[in-house]
């Protein structure tokens, strides 16, 4: 690339620490982030939050597509977070072609970009399209259905911080059962997002039959990167969700994001698993069970639950439920610890 | 080659000799034969290196155009009525972005009531979204146009919205001369973008933009639009050179030297108006009419040399600003604010009205004996809003006025049988 | 110039014999504009086109509303729609009908006018020999070229061959030059 000298290469301040993806592993066993050479997709200077899920996941999840496009990609962003904190203005963060045009048509954009590159004849180019919870599974929905429906040939990755966090917290329909946001405040009989509401965006992708669907977390660096390649390496449309803890929204500290988006995982509120034309082919299982509690407790939007002496048993006891229902549905216990 | 052809099917033809490489396909009335014809023309390997893509709204379309053209590929969609507004966001967006679109609108009212017939209110909608805004009068000039459109909104990076009046037009079968593919490659050249998605040299498009450089951006759209005014004639000049007729420009005078009334208006209505412009001038009365091809760029300084001779002038338009009265009508005032002229407003055609040669001519007659109001509803029926307006004033809960008057229109036509 | 309004009900091929009209205008060197009476048609609703013809460029866009010819394609119209509006004295009217003017109620009107201007063809019937369908529009296009004498039948052939190619052209063809043979004779 002629550009490269102008991109600001990677720098390393750890070395010989698992902190940055195993460098102490072999190198073919290493994760894309434990390389000096890998995109560096979205590069220092943006200006999200201190311990940001979507800064990470977006890096990792970008940098893993570029590996497997060979540095030919071009990113489209809905509105929001991400787009916000990776452009001030008049500067970038973006290392790779990037547009932004608006909040719902994100998937839409991605299909003409990826029509125009058929068109003129680039067919090494690949095409992601990214935006936030409000964006995939609410404003954009109608035309990541459409993409979706069509198979266009796009992989859209949704990074699910639970809420609509770039405008200040307000309730999406991905925000859980109980949490509290500035629209569903932590007030009156049933304090906290309500129960019965909001939808599972993995499983209406599936819906569509398209090729591949996948759940991803951020504190899964290397099921993460396994995953976007997987996508990467199938045509047609692909839809990748990945858990990623807004230290702001969930009122956590920055430093419990990856612990956050573990105890997600083994809770089981939210399985890790993939799936191909409609049909689960994998999920990843729980190595360590923990009750929902154990996640729900370090997060201050949950904290009408814990409250001294009034502790919620009931809507715990609920979630608790929710949890379950997943590890049964998408079977993530060992065998040896299956019931 | 001459035809006796549908409009939708003629720009549709025109549309494929421009060789987009990206058209987004969505179906509203007046609008669908054209993209129908597009899809055709696609199917049938006569339109080659092309994507046709279906979509699932107004928005996608637009939208996918949106990124198929920062992507460096030349696109295409068409729209009409409650589609274009069910794209405003992307239309803004896509003016914001100075990507040279080219999409079709194939005029209608908009809602409240439904209407499917043929109005400006939707183009008036979106007449400051960045875009430039051009009016066919005939299926020709709709076919002419269409072809300028592209060279227009790719020497500019600006896209380019193409008007034609839903059904008078688009569903209307008169001649058309469709010109040849050469013809057309000779004076539109493959689409070169000045910005382009591209990895080997990445850029952020869309970024957002704070108090410090906003005014700025905004300013240069004011200024690209100022360009167009320029750019527009230039463009219609070469057009005539190629294919051997006039079309396009900024505006049609016709028959204005030393008319005392001109009439002015937007699209086919100004056919109407030229036979009226003729009957009037063959009774020795001084008439002349102007038909705004460009209506976005304003052709501000052109209407005054145009206008500045006359004692009256009116301005027929199919849009309503509610609470103000012409939408076209403000404009124009706006070219004669250093030479004060009467202009008078005649809201006409609204949801399909018909608009008749007698009717325009009452309006003539009216203006120059000094009797037309400020603002005037075309064969308004009178009786029917009299009756609707003294029933609400008798009821407090007096219903929805559509329906209200659908019934009186009922009832008033039974009682005349 | 000549104007034509027509007058069916949806399904009948009301639009496509205004289309067909013109085009046939349009090949013997004459300006013709065809359009709709722009309704959301549904099948079985009243539905008018116009045509117009002549010598020179045609710039008017408003709806006919004084016809130099009528072509009726549903006589069930007659009594329900104010078909005759606006029609010139000196007009021509084309009924789709194998009854009798007395019969249709409307001897006493069309009496009005001159005797060959006024015609009814069974152009139904003649469709469904022709054509297998009870589609009148072309027959009846065969019919008005006898009668207004404002196009050539040669004309209309080729704009029913160029609008359907192959065999439902040859059909709808022969369905109007049989029209036309009944209505040179009536």
């Amino acid at each position: 690339m002629s550009k490269e000298s102008a991109l600001q290469r990677v720098k390393f301040y750890q070395t010989g620490t698992h902190t940055v993806g195993n460098r102490l592993m072999d190198e073919d066993s290493r994760t894309v982030q434990a390389s000096m050479d890998r995109s560096n997709a979205i590069t220092s200077g943006h200006r999200a939050c201190q311990g940001c899920g979507e800064a990470l996941g977006a890096r990792y999840a970008l940098d893993a597509a570029m590996r497997a496009a060979k540095g030919q990609l071009v990113a489209v962003n809905a509105t929001g977070c991400l787009e916000v904190f990776t452009t001030p203005y008049p500067e970038t963060s973006w290392q790779i072609p990037w547009l932004h045009s608006l909040f719902g048509n994100a998937p839409a954009v991605a299909t003409g970009v990826a029509a125009a590159m058929r068109r003129k004849g680039r067919n090494d180019v690949k095409v992601v399209a990214q935006g936030g919870d409000g964006g995939t599974t609410d404003i954009g929905f109608g035309c990541l259905s459409g993409m979706f429906e069509r198979n266009d040939d796009v992989l859209y990755i949704c990074y699910d911080n639970e809420a609509y966090m770039n405008t200040g917290v307000q309730r999406s329909s991905a925000t859980p059962p109980t949490a509290r946001t500035a629209t569903t405040p932590a007030l009156g009989d049933a304090p906290g997002n309500v129960f019965g509401t909001g939808k599972n965006l993995p499983l209406i992708a599936m819906a569509h039959n398209i090729p591949y669907v996948a759940t991803a977390s951020v504190a899964d660096l290397h099921d993460l990167e396994a995953k976007i390649t997987t996508a990467m390496d199938i045509s047609g449309s692909r839809y990748i969700h990945i858990m990623v803890p807004c230290p702001l929204g969930w009122g956590s500290a920055p430093h419990d994001t990856i612990r956050l988006a573990r105890l997600a995982v083994e809770s089981g509120l939210f399985p890790l698993f993939e799936a191909e034309h409609g049909e689960v082919t994998q999920s990843n299982k729980i190595r360590r069970k923990v009750p929902v509690e154990e996640y729900l407790r370090p997060q201050r939007r949950f904290a009408h639950l814990f409250r001294k002496g009034h502790e919620d048993t009931e809507r715990l006891a609920a979630l608790q439920r929710m949890a379950d229902v997943n590890i049964k549905r998408f079977n993530l216990l060992a065998e040896r610890e299956s019931p | 080659m001459l035809k006796q052809v549908e409009g939708s099917i003629a720009v549709a033809e025109a549309i494929a000799l421009c060789r987009p490489e990206v058209v987004c396909a969505y179906p509203i009335t007046p609008q669908t034969h054209i993209v129908e014809g597009v899809g055709a023309l696609v199917k049938k390997g006569e339109l080659e290196n092309c994507e046709f893509i279906n979509v699932e709204s107004e928005f996608a379309a637009l939208s996918v155009a949106i990124g198929a053209s920062a992507a460096g590929a030349r696109a295409y969609t068409a729209t009409a009525s409650q589609g274009l507004l069910y794209m405003a966001e992307a239309v803004y967006n896509a003016g914001g972005l100075g990507l040279p679109i080219v999409m079709t609108i194939g005029n209608r009212a908009i809602g409240a009531p439904i209407n499917i017939w043929n109005d400006h209110t939707d183009a008036m909608s979106m007449k400051d979204a960045g875009w430039i805004q051009l009016f066919a009068e005939t299926n020709q000039e709709g076919v002419d146009l269409h072809i300028q459109a592209f060279r227009l909104a790719e020497e500019l990076s600006c896209p380019v919205m193409v008007c034609i009046d839903g059904f008078i037009l688009t569903h209307a079968y008169e001649r058309v001369d469709i010109p040849t593919q050469e013809e057309v490659d000779a004076f539109l050249p493959p689409y070169d973008p000045v910005q382009v998605l591209d990895p080997a040299d990445p850029y952020s498009i869309g970024a957002m933009v704070g108090p410090e450089a906003f005014t700025e951006v905004r300013y240069l759209a004011h200024e690209k639009q100022r360009q167009a005014l320029q750019l527009i004639p230039e463009i219609a000049e070469v057009f005539k050179d190629v294919f051997g007729r006039a079309s396009g420009g900024l505006i049609h005078p016709y028959r204005t030297e030393d008319a005392e009334t001109i009439v002015i208006a937007l699209g086919s209505v100004n056919g109407t108006i030229k036979e009226v412009v003729d009957e009037m001038r063959d009774d020795g009365m001084r008439v002349g009419s102007v038909s705004i091809c460009s209506f976005r760029p304003f052709p501000l300084a052109e209407l005054k040399e145009t206008l500045i001779g006359a004692r009256n002038v009116i301005v027929l338009e199919k849009s309503l600003a509610p609470g103000l009265g012409g939408v076209v009508a403000s404009n124009v005032r706006m070219a004669l604010r250093e030479a004060p002229l009467p202009v008078y407003t005649v809201i006409a055609g609204l949801g399909g009205r018909p608009i008749t040669v007698a009717s325009i001519a009452r309006v003539i007659k009216g203006a120059e004996k000094g009797e037309l109001p400020d603002v005037q509803f075309l064969d308004l029926d009178e009786e029917v809003v009299a009756q609707e307006v003294g029933r609400a004033a008798e009821t407090r809960r007096s219903g929805p006025t559509a329906e209200n008057i659908l019934k009186t229109l009922g009832a008033v036509s039974a009682g005349r049988h | 110039m000549f104007q034509v309004r027509i007058h069916g009900r949806g399904g009948q091929g009301v639009v496509t014999a205004a289309e067909l009209l013109s085009v046939a205008a349009f090949l013997e060197g004459k300006h013709a504009q065809a359009f709709p009476s722009f309704g959301s048609e549904r099948m079985g609703a009243p539905v008018v086109s116009y045509c117009r013809i002549d010598e020179k460029e045609i710039r008017s866009r408003e709806p006919i509303s004084v016809p130099n010819a009528l072509i009726i394609q549903d006589p069930t119209l007659l009594h329900s729609v104010d078909v005759f509006k606006g029609l010139n004295p000196e007009g021509y009217i084309l009924i789709n009908s194998r009854r009798s003017f007395e019969d249709l109620g409307i001897a006493e009107f069309v009496a009005r006018f001159p005797p060959h201007h006024i015609c009814d063809v069974g152009a139904t019937e003649l469709a469904k020999k022709h054509v297998g369908r009870p589609v009148p529009n072309a027959a009846l296009l065969g019919g008005f070229a006898a009668i207004s004498g404002q196009i050539h039948f040669s004309s209309v052939e080729q704009a029913i061959h160029q609008k359907f190619p192959g065999d439902v052209g040859v059909a709808n063809v022969a369905a109007a030059r049989e029209a036309f043979e009944i209505a040179t004779s009536a």
